[in-house]
């Protein structure tokens, strides 16, 4: 399976990233942002960072990268596509995903682990977990506080498009606890948590390598399979 | 062609939570200014645009409002637009 993970100027978790897609057994690979050509990706991962230094807002500048095109096109044709942290932003603000991720309530840079909960198993990067699954992932953002307009949020709630959960302690203030969602065709997730960076036992957690596990998991089965 | 002076503000909904005008407005306080409510911070963009008519380029500010300048799901804007002096 080969997978792209988007490199943007001021991407930051790139190489993480990469290493925690090849640790899953991925064949991963950088794409600059300037790229027309995904190099036949089977699924994209947009990494954490601050592309463009997140001017205007986060992720606002980066989805009218060249790349973009190509993301969007892939998205379109039902491939993975997961958002970490800035990807989330950048998914978001390009219209991949609902909603919008606005500067912590507490207005502070938080960059600490978190408890979430994996709300829905029918992703494909949630799909090698228990649905109900908690565990322990770092966080690090200054604007991952979700919102969505009134109806958006009642979507994402009774169509069991919300991915991750914050429990315990919802660190930034996001609606409903939201640490991560999907799109309608629930191929296209976003999530504020790091999960590469609890995919090592080095580091002391490795949950987070399921995130890459379940995206090669949804590559062996057949179209829908995953459901 | 004309040059118009083209002012934006884009502001954060007011439904929503500012946490950078909160902490603005507890600052104005702490300086010792009374009776503040609501502080919210925003973003003002000035340019010019060069365009035929005054129309065109309200047209066109405010498709990059839309395109760019703001988030539709957490902010509102406001387009100004007079004729650039000289």
């Amino acid at each position: 399976m080969r997978v792209a993970v988007i490199q943007f100027p001021g991407s930051n978790c790139d190489a993480d990233t990469v290493r925690s897609a090849r640790d899953a057994g991925a064949d991963a690979y950088l794409v600059w942002h300037r790229a027309s050509d995904l190099k036949g990706a089977d699924a994209v991962i947009i990494p954490g960072g601050f592309a463009y230094g997140d001017h205007l807002r986060a992720g606002a500048i980066a989805r009218f990268s060249p790349v973009m095109k190509e993301v969007t096109e892939l998205a379109g044709q039902g491939a993975p596509v997961l958002g970490i942290c800035n990807g989330f932003q950048v998914l978001c603000e390009a219209g991949l995903l609902p909603g919008a991720l606005m500067r912590n309530a507490q207005s502070r840079f938080l960059s600490r682990p978190v408890t979430v909960r994996v709300e829905t198993t029918v992703t494909p990067f949630t799909s090698a977990y228990e649905k109900g699954a908690i565990f322990r992932v770092p966080i690090a953002h200054g604007e991952g506080r979700f919102v969505a307009d009134e109806a958006t949020l009642e979507a994402l709630e009774s169509d069991d498009r919300v991915v991750m959960r914050y429990v315990g302690e919802n660190p930034n203030g996001s609606v409903n606890d939201i640490a991560g969602v999907t799109n309608e065709r629930r191929n296209v997730v976003g999530m504020m948590p790091h999960p590469e960076r609890a995919a090592d036992p080095r580091v002391g957690e490795t949950e987070g390598l399921k995130v890459f596990r379940s995206m090669l998991q949804s590559m062996e089965l057949p179209k829908g399979g995953s459901r | 062609m004309p040059r118009f002076d083209i002012h934006v503000r884009v502001m954060p909904r007011p439904t929503l939570l500012d946490p950078q005008g909160q902490a603005v407005e507890h600052a104005l306080e702490s300086l010792g200014f009374k009776g503040l409510d609501k502080v919210r911070v925003g973003k003002a963009l000035n340019f010019y645009l060069d365009r035929p008519n005054k129309e065109s380029a309200a047209k066109d500010a405010e498709s990059m409002c839309s395109k760019l300048l703001a988030n539709p799901v957490t902010e509102d804007f406001t387009v100004t637009i007079e004729e650039a002096a000289g």
